[in-house]
């Protein structure tokens, strides 16, 4: 394996291998080891999730405890017909899904699954680190809007407008307070590379939940909201708007838009771990006692993917216990919580931040 | 380090190509018959009343400008906080000042009701209760 | 709350001779009221301190072929203060079937009106929108009339189709009018339980103007009724509010029996009643939890349809059936109650509580809930009477009507319970209702069970009403000309009329029965408690946004089986 890599090392020159070639082995590593069965199985959990929680089953059909069901609802939507309604706009209609998709995945290349490698020409747990990553999930994490608005209004019914419209106003109005509560641990980790925020975690020996719980709020409620969940998950809302945006998809367009529901809970997930949770760090980083929970035994760093997995899979955990719970908002309700609360609630705690920063 | 970039950029052709070869799948593999009913857009099972494209109400356009507003001023705060310590007090009290004029705004639109999105007027039924 | 010693109506003295007649022998006071003077009348009896007939229940057309006033407009009344009933007729020709529209007086009377119209052509003067309301546009004839062959088919074409468009009231802004939107909810719709169409017309998210479009699920039970034995209407029945069959089975055989002079004897009286209290669990389960999946909170709704699913299996080992049970029959039941029948029961009031508080503690306290039903769709109690309202949902505005109560029937007297009574009116308010009554209705049960089961038959015996058993059947002559005349005449009910009622899931449900002595209803008319309801939806809706619409609609508890029969 080293040896091939070497060779392909010699091949292609130092710039062109650890740039492209490595990270286009990562990504493709990522997306079809990582995200996409990962999103596959989140979808069966959720049903299973929920099932128990409702006093019922979920499903169990197919294959073993219905382990084989993600596999056979995506062949089902891969050769469903696509239907594309009567006089709606053909290339919104098609743009639309594929922009919901497209971002998510382009944000995993920045997420730090684990430690950066020990020594130099290692593993390192991570595409690519660069030192505006977390802009760069920002601006990325708006772009579904427009697929999500362009799906809706190229649809041409009115079913779908109005679901596009609810969720682009709903999308940008916890932009803002998400926008917000980011800046809180952006002050005290003093980087945007996000690799450098775990880093400053552990520097702090804690994770940055302790100090900025109220920002970790704000971003929760505000990462649920973007993501369209419940008890946020109006633009979708079947008992009112029958399936919101994608009511006219179908096949596999419509299975785009659903994958890119799941990627985007991930990623949120994951921004949410990496800044708040201390990413791929144990529990008390700074307690020497703990040191065993590093679990260094574990082969150049897998012990911080673990740690990592395991909080991201709490947090997709507590989206699924949300749909169990909670009844749905009222858009206006929705709107009034996120400008008349969060934003409120994150420029507080932005400014207080910023004032112990510079105190200290 | 503009090399560092280059991962991104290709995982965005990664994810385009992919949802590329998606639909591609999908189109060769799915079946298609369509029918003039199954092509027209879902109303609840009834003939459209009216256009489906029409012009959006105004309050979707109000919350737009306000995003716009804030999210600026989001943007501006990023590169603050980076040199924030550098820059002391004098750096943190002129942002503070900045975003106290964006503040004002923000009461004054929350006063006149720019953030209450539930339009409210007087119906048939509370006319023919209240005289 | 009714009075138990009610003082009769006296007859009022203002209008000419002859033109309000009191009609003798009949089961309530009724009035023989001449159309000119009825306007007049209404508005008497309304407003009248010894009147007080605040409740329009129900207005309904009778068809008499052979009489030169041929058709008789027939309005039930109902003075909450005063507990007291008024039946008013008014006769009116083939040729000239007018008379005024009491919209103004009663609203209630808006649907019913056109009901009538639709069934059996009256025409009522001063009605803003005399449309049909349960047959197609393009519908021809009165199907209600006598003469009208229920074998007649029609090619009901899409083309003729009537459009609304709903119009906001007048004084907009001109400029606005552009951005408005009209959409169909429904038929169609998943927030649509049963088919309803709802057409709104929307600003952004708030619902400007709207309007009901009903009939879709019309099947005219009462022509159906008209061509069957008495015994054999019971199966339609289940079909009104199939939610809790068993009570449409018990309101119609109770009709029938007082009809005949007869009483189910006291073990079928006993389980009728218990069964028409898990029948109303169910019913306040079914409303309960698809008002809270409206609302988006999923778990709610499987947790309040789990009891349900057990009360299911109570009434499949009684009458073999699950949903449409057809249990009850003229003079008792149709079968014996099975031998585990109190055990049955006793488990079910064991394990409906703990979903019952599971979801009081989901939702209860849940401030997402409160902000969206608290205040939502809301009308205050003498808008809902004026309306026709009924039931948990009038009880919910403050109004303790229950028949239950105001007119005790089978056991309710004997045992002990209250009528739960909230004042918001809204949705949250309509929810808490519901849920106070499961838990009295279970008190009630478990009342009854304590008292023990009475022994002896299930059914009167009366050879004349009830069949007689398979065994006497195969071996006795008489019993198999019983049988014989039973099945091919049917029971022979007196003639006469009767409006009597009991407190069905979603409100008073009536029946109005006449008999020309046959073996046939000559006319069967149901008062649909949630009729009235549905007509008020459209203005209960306007205001509020397309999520406010949906949220309000499951606790109405509109059925429309019930709703279009």
């Amino acid at each position: 394996m080293s040896g091939l890599l070497a060779a392909m090392l010699e091949a292609t020159g130092p710039t062109l291998f650890h740039y492209v070639l490595v990270p286009l082995i990562k990504i493709a590593i990522v997306l079809f080891a990582g995200v996409l069965p990962l999103i596959m199985y989140l979808v069966l959990a959720e049903r299973k999730v929920l099932g128990f929680m409702q006093a019922r089953v979920g499903p169990n059909r197919v294959g073993l405890w219905g382990l084989l069901q993600p596999i056979a609802d995506v062949m089902k939507l891969l050769v469903k017909e696509d239907v594309v309604p009567r006089r709606a706009v053909r290339w919104a209609f098609v743009l639309g899904p594929c922009l919901v998709v497209a971002p998510a995945f382009v944000i995993f290349s920045v997420i730090p699954f684990g430690p950066p490698a020990a020594t130099e020409g290692g593993i390192s747990w991570f595409v690519t680190d660069i030192n505006v990553a977390l802009l760069m999930v920002l601006a990325l994490a708006t772009l579904p809007v427009y697929g999500i608005i362009l799906g809706g209004w190229g649809s041409n019914s009115k079913f779908s407008l109005l679901g596009g419209l609810r969720s682009a106003a709903q999308m940008i109005s916890y932009e803002v307070p998400q926008g917000f509560a980011l800046v809180g641990p952006l002050l005290l980790a003093g980087t945007m590379s996000l690799v450098g925020i775990v880093e400053a975690q552990r520097d702090l020996g804690m994770w940055f939940i302790v100090p900025q719980f109220v920002a970790f709020f704000v971003f929760l409620v505000a990462g649920v909201a973007e993501s369209n969940r419940n008890p946020f998950d109006l633009p979708e809302a079947e008992s009112e708007l029958v399936a919101g945006f994608h009511t006219e998809y179908t096949g596999i367009r419509f299975a785009l838009f659903f994958l890119g529901e799941y990627a985007n809970m991930i990623v949120v997930s994951s921004v949410a771990v990496t800044l708040f949770l201390g990413g791929w760090l144990r529990p008390f980083p700074s307690v020497e006692a703990l040191s065993f929970l590093d679990l260094s035994f574990l082969p150049a760093g897998l012990g911080g993917v673990v740690w990592f997995s395991l909080k991201l899979f709490v947090f997709l955990f507590v989206y699924i216990w949300f749909r169990g719970t909670f009844p749905r908002y009222r858009f206006d309700q929705l709107m009034a919580l996120g400008w008349k609360w969060m934003i409120p609630l994150a420029l507080v705690n932005l400014f207080l931040t910023g004032l112990v920063k510079v105190w200290v | 380090m503009p090399e560092t970039y280059l991962p991104v950029l290709l995982a965005l052709a990664f994810a385009l190509i992919l949802g590329g070869v998606i639909l591609a799948a999908s189109g060769l593999i799915g079946r298609g018959s369509g029918g003039r009913v199954k092509l027209s857009p879902y109303e609840s099972g009834e003939p459209l009343l009216d256009p489906s494209r029409k012009r959006i109400s105004i309050l979707f356009f109000l919350i737009a400008i306000d995003f716009v507003i804030f999210d600026v001023e989001a943007a501006f705060l990023y590169p603050w906080v980076l040199v924030l310590r550098e820059g002391g007090w004098p750096l943190f009290w002129s942002v503070m000042v900045f975003v106290a004029l964006i503040l004002v705004g923000f009461v004054y639109i929350w006063r006149k009701g720019g953030l209450d999105l539930k339009k409210r007027f007087r119906t048939r039924w509370q006319e023919a209760s209240h005289g | 709350m009714a009075p138990t010693v009610t003082v009769p109506t006296p007859l009022p003295e203002k209008f000419p001779e002859g033109t309000v007649v009191e009609q003798e022998g009949m089961d309530q006071p009724t009035w023989v009221v001449q159309r000119e003077v009825l306007k007049d009348l209404a508005l008497e009896l309304r407003d009248g301190p010894e009147t007080q007939f605040d409740l329009m229940l129900d207005l309904c057309g009778t068809d008499y072929p052979e009489r030169d006033q041929r058709f008789e407009a027939v309005y039930h009344l109902y003075s909450l203060p005063r507990g007291e009933r008024l039946r008013l007729k008014v006769p009116v020709t083939e040729d000239v079937p007018t008379l005024p529209s009491l919209i103004d007086v009663w609203k209630a009377c808006d649907w019913f009106e056109r009901e009538a119209w639709d069934m059996f052509g009256l025409r009522f003067d001063g009605h803003p929108n005399l449309r049909r309301i349960l047959t197609h546009e393009a519908f021809q004839g009165h199907p209600l009339r006598k003469d009208y062959d229920p074998a007649r088919r029609w090619i009901l074409t899409e083309d003729k189709i009537y459009r609304p468009h709903p119009q906001p009231p007048e004084g907009e802004d001109d400029d606005d009018i552009f951005e408005r939107m009209t959409i169909n909810i429904g038929p169609s719709h998943p927030a649509m339980h049963g088919t309803f169409r709802v057409v709104a017309t929307l600003d952004g998210e708030t619902i400007v103007a709207s309007e009901v479009e009903i009939g879709y699920l019309h099947r005219c039970f009462e022509k159906m009724a008209e061509t069957h034995t008495w015994q054999q209407v019971i199966p339609y029945t289940d079909r009104l509010n199939y939610c809790s069959s068993f009570i449409n089975n018990v309101a119609y055989c109770k009709t029938v029996e007082t009809m005949l002079g007869i009483e189910a004897p006291p073990r079928a009286v006993w389980a009728r009643t218990i069964l028409s209290e898990f029948s109303r669990i169910m019913d306040h389960c079914v409303a309960n939890g698809s008002t809270l999946v409206d609302a988006g909170a999923l778990t709610n709704f499987w947790y309040m349809f789990q009891p349900r699913e057990e009360i299911y299996g109570l009434l499949e080992a009684c009458s073999g059936a699950r949903l449409t049970v057809s249990y009850g029959r003229i003079g008792g039941l149709s079968a014996d109650l099975p031998p585990d029948f109190e055990a049955r029961c006793r488990r079910l009031l064991e394990i409906i509580p703990p979903f019952i508080d599971d979801v009081d503690g989901l939702i209860a306290k849940n401030r997402i809930w409160l902000d969206r039903s608290v205040g939502v769709a809301a009308i205050s109690g003498e808008e809902a009477v004026n309306w026709g309202w009924t039931g948990p949902c009038l009880r919910a505005s403050g109004v303790g009507y229950d028949v239950r109560k105001a007119h005790p029937y089978d056991l309710y007297d004997t045992v002990d319970w209250e009528v739960p009574i909230f004042h918001g009116g809204d949705v949250h308010d309509r929810y808490r209702v519901r849920m106070a009554e499961i838990r009295q209705s279970l008190s009630i049960i478990r009342q009854l069970l304590d008292r023990g089961m009475p022994e002896g038959p299930v059914i009167v015996d009366d050879p004349h009403i009830a069949l007689p058993s398979k065994e006497a059947c195969y071996n006795q002559m008489e019993s198999m000309i019983y049988h014989f005349k039973l099945i091919m005449d049917g029971i022979q009910v007196p003639p006469g009329e009767r409006y009597s009622m009991v407190e069905g899931a979603n409100g008073e449900l009536g029946f109005y029965i006449v008999s020309d002595g046959g073996g046939k209803p000559y006319r069967v008319k149901v008062r649909p408690p949630c009729f009235p309801m549905m007509s008020t939806f459209s203005r209960l809706i306007e205001g509020g946004t397309v999520s406010d619409a949906v949220v309000s609609l499951g606790g109405l508890n509109v059925i429309a089986g019930e709703l279009e029969r």
